[in-house]
């Protein structure tokens, strides 16, 4: 039997209804200006796609963040020894995921928006698969399904032992205050497991290479490029991740390695370290972009600042990204944000990223 | 008596063939023969002996086939073609890249003459002078519709006369002694993908180009790709999404500025024949799918030919034997083969063994011949046409857009986006291929990686009516509205389909793959390893 958690933040999504960009720490002035909940209707969507007779097994917070909704779906379900009072909050997410860890679920799916994936993250890890369901105002992870009704399809098909595969996805997150006053400012905050949906291919239709299969060929190309006596800083993500593993290295996923000879010189640095290392040497830069949003810098790898990417030069800076990443940009140009408008400057224009083994592709940085 | 009501637009009671056929090897019973072959009489056996096989070269055991009566074979066999849906029974619009065109019976009739199917590649030349007339006759075809110099016949596929294409222009820098700075072949994402994998397998590092706003072919990003380490461009235009790039020889001069070569991926010709050539574009090199636009037909991946072209430039590096037309010494005309390709180490040699598969060519000879000019020229007008009526009827239907310009005419075929759809309902563009099956219709959505989301290709050719056409479109729009009413069908379709869903999860497990029958008695436990 498979064992699914589902966790709702119940509060998600009432921010935006009433213009707040976001709820994080805002429920009651949301309510006040008469937003409703609208998460559990949308895990009620999700759940409508699962037969309740296929043999799943539901672990759910209380009340609200769970009980509530998957009963009226019709689902029999185990509630968590914990206590739901008043309003949530984000810890009452990660405590709820806590527990389900404990009691051992196969699935963890939760309803919210970016500020509930951190949550998560913040329990669980890269350990446990982890299913988004689009309920909150900022939805800018690539954690959660397009709609509750894929998510729905995609939990039925773990259920009904339909293997898929899984990759890790970016827990992305905006700074809500900078956001309420016109500023964009993402973070990434780590990476979850997901699984994908293992849709029917259609007819001619090559299977694509799997994520990690695209990547890796990517990090071959770039250890063939590879020289010795030079600097390499390694940006953070799953897509540059094989460079280390490949060389037997030590990484930080969300950190800046840097390697020297094949050898991992210091890994997750800070932006003083990496001035520090690179003072007259030759360096290079492999970072990619976030994928859905195309940032190139200043997002997620501030370490690499101004002063290390104007040593590196434009030359000897390569980005990596598999096709699959590119188009989910859809025709947008990657971005800058280095904060330093003559470093944007030198970046800007075409450069080639490497999509695969021997396979670049020419691509504009606006 | 009342007539039958026929206004109906959709057909929802279509249900297809399912016999729940067994394997072949399933129905074998031992002992039961097709035919029972007669020993021969004591007379002849002493006149030749048992058999010339040598004991060396026969089995030690029989081979481990199916035992079973000659009807028993014929009803398996006819079931299963009912269990396809092939191009006879539905309305070819859906296979988007295919030209998938109706293709004349009575070419089917010539080409199973035993005047063909007996033949033998290794016959005498004197004795295949009327196929090799038609292999010649083809080529000066095909010369006159591309504007290049020569054409081989050899490459069994579209995939292959990339891969020719390729080789020649390896042998090419080779014998220029260029090929090692040359590494990089450039293409666009929208072309075919084989443009980039089979000159990937030549060894060839791929440059990939996108589109611009407009949907051509981003001519600024195409300027930073050329340069001293350029080889080849190979393009297909009008590329998947229907889009002609009308400035395709500002690409192609570049190139050559460059000192690089240029190679026409003409798969989807069938919407230029007679209007634009692979010459006046710039290209040195092309090939034609004789099994989409000239008609003979596609093979279910078997009988194919991508003939390749080339300038006079490049001609002695395609694979041979070519056929050359020749006098004979009393004045009549004749054909022989040229093999001077054997002593010429910079040729490409073969890419495949002997000279073409011959009833394709003599198909599309056939086809080309029946048409005339005139009538390839109508069959790009009409196929344009078709293309032109469908897209405006599809652009009418409110979840249905296609990107890039507005409304901007495509050549022979569009490749649109329903993310709209796919955003009020969560029906995916897989799902409607799905759905159609139901209908007795096939739906593509694109290659992947999707650049274009929730993409669908249609290609409609010359083949169907207004009558079809309208047809195809009225099944789409119903499914359409289904999936804001009743999207539970969509989602677990098909349902009137020889398969239902299907699990593929195995797919990603070797330990699940089974690719031969003894294979699958292996890994089931049916039989033990190492025997038969």
């Amino acid at each position: 039997m498979i064992r699914i958690g589902l966790i709702i933040n119940p509060i998600a999504g009432m921010g935006g209804r009433v213009g707040l960009k976001g709820t994080d720490g805002l429920a009651n002035l949301a309510k006040s200006l008469g937003a409703r909940p609208q998460a559990g209707n949308k895990v009620i969507r999700m759940l409508a796609q699962i037969p309740a007779d296929s043999g799943v097994s539901l672990l759910t917070p209380p009340g609200k963040m769970g009980e509530e909704a998957a009963k009226t779906a019709g689902f029999n379900v185990t509630v968590l020894d914990m206590s739901v009072t008043g309003d949530t909050t984000g810890d009452d997410t990660k405590d709820a995921a806590t527990l389900m860890i404990q009691a051992g679920v196969d699935l963890l799916v939760f309803a919210g928006g970016d500020g509930t994936a951190r949550d998560v993250y913040r329990a669980v890890g890269e350990d446990l698969p982890v299913l988004g369901i689009p309920a909150g105002v900022k939805i800018h992870s690539p954690v959660f399904a397009q709609t509750p009704e894929a998510a729905g399809r995609v939990v039925h098909d773990v259920v009904r032992g339909r293997g898929s595969r899984s990759s890790l996805r970016e827990v992305l997150d905006i700074d809500e205050a900078l956001y309420r006053n016109g500023q964009v400012q993402t973070r990434l905050y780590g990476y979850l497991l997901v699984p994908e949906s293992k849709q029917i291919q259609g007819r001619k239709a090559g299977t694509s290479l799997g994520e990690r299969a695209a990547q890796n060929q990517i990090c071959l190309d770039y250890l063939d490029r590879m020289k010795p006596d030079a600097v390499y800083l390694i940006g953070p993500g799953t897509t540059t991740r094989p460079v280390m593993e490949n060389l037997g290295l030590e990484h930080s996923l969300l950190g800046v390695d840097v390697i020297e000879n094949q050898k991992l010189i210091a890994k997750d640095v800070s932006e003083q370290e990496l001035l520090e290392l690179t003072k007259s040497r030759k360096v290079n830069i492999f970072i990619t972009p976030i994928g859905g949003q195309g940032y190139l810098f200043g997002r997620g790898n501030h370490q690499i600042s101004p002063e290390v990417i104007q040593q590196a030069g434009k030359d000897n800076i390569k980005i990596g990204a598999t096709m699959e990443k590119i188009g989910s940009l859809q025709g947008a140009h990657f971005l800058l944000d280095t904060g330093c408008p003559e470093t944007d400057k030198m970046l800007k224009g075409y450069t080639r990223v490497i999509t695969g083994y021997r396979q670049e592709m020419i691509y504009p940085i606006a | 008596m009342e007539p039958i009501d026929r206004s109906a637009t959709v057909r929802e009671n279509f249900h297809q063939a399912k016999w729940d056929e067994p394997i072949i090897f399933e129905l074998s019973t031992p002992g039961e023969r097709g035919i029972n072959v007669p020993l021969a009489e004591g007379e002849i056996i002493d006149a030749v002996g048992e058999s010339d096989i040598p004991s060396s070269m026969r089995r030690a055991e029989p081979a481990a086939l199916p035992e079973i009566a000659q009807p028993r074979v014929l009803r398996h066999y006819m079931r299963l073609s009912q269990q396809t849906l092939g191009a006879d029974v539905n309305i070819e619009i859906g296979q988007g890249t295919c030209t998938v065109k109706y293709s004349p019976k009575i070419n089917e009739v010539l080409a199973r003459q035993p005047q063909i199917t007996e033949l033998h590649p290794l016959q005498p030349e004197e004795t295949v002078q009327g196929m090799m007339e038609i292999f010649h006759k083809t080529d000066c075809f095909l010369r006159e519709i591309s504007g290049l110099d020569r054409f081989t016949f050899q490459p069994g596929g579209g995939s292959q006369g990339i891969l020719t294409m390729a080789s020649v222009v390896q042998n090419y820098f080779a014998d220029k002694g260029e090929a090692d700075q040359r590494d990089e072949i450039i293409t666009t994402i929208y072309s075919h993908p084989s443009d980039a994998a089979a000159p990937a397998v030549k060894g060839y590092k791929i440059i990939h180009i996108g589109p611009d706003k407009d949907g051509y072919p981003d001519f600024e990003a195409f300027k930073e790709a050329v340069g001293p380490r350029t080889a080849a461009f190979f393009v297909a235009n009008p590329e998947d999404t229907g889009v002609y790039n009308p400035k395709v020889k500002a690409f192609t001069d570049l190139v050559h500025e460059h000192g690089g070569l240029c190679g026409y991926d003409q798969a989807n010709a069938n919407g230029l024949l007679g209007v634009t050539r692979a010459r006046e574009a710039g290209f040195d090199l092309c090939f034609f799918n004789l099994h989409k636009s000239f008609s003979t037909p596609h093979g279910c991946g078997g009988p194919a030919c991508g003939a390749t072209g080339a300038v006079k430039a490049l001609e002695s590096f395609l694979p041979g034997p070519l056929i050359n037309e020749t006098k004979q010494q009393d004045g009549t005309i004749g054909y022989a083969f040229d093999n001077s390709f054997k002593n010429d180490t910079h040729c490409v040699g073969k890419v495949r063994s002997w000279y073409g598969v011959a009833p394709v060519v003599l198909k599309a000879y056939a086809w080309i011949m029946s048409m005339g000019p005139e009538g390839l020229y109508e069959t790009a007008k009409v196929a344009v046409l078709n293309n032109n009526y469908l897209f405006k009827k599809l652009m009418e239907i409110p979840c249905v857009d296609a990107p890039y310009i507005k409304g901007k005419q495509r050549v022979e075929q569009v490749r649109y986006t329903i993310e709209k759809l796919t955003q009020d309902t969560g029906i995916t563009s897989g799902d409607i291929q799905r759905r159609m099956m139901d209908f007795g219709m096939h739906y593509w959505t694109s290659h992947h990686p999707y650049h274009i989301p929730e993409p669908i290709t249609l290609e409609p050719t010359e083949t169907p009516s207004k009558e079809d056409l309208d047809e195809y479109i009225n099944t789409l729009k119903h499914i359409f509205q289904e999936a804001y009413d009743n999207p539970e069908i969509i989602k677990t379709a098909p349902h009137q389909s020889v398969c239902h869903q299907v699990d593929d999860s195995w797919s990603d497990d070797p330990a699940k793959w089974a690719i031969s029958w003894r294979s699958y008695l292996k890994k089931t436990g049916q039989i033990k390893s190492g025997q038969a």
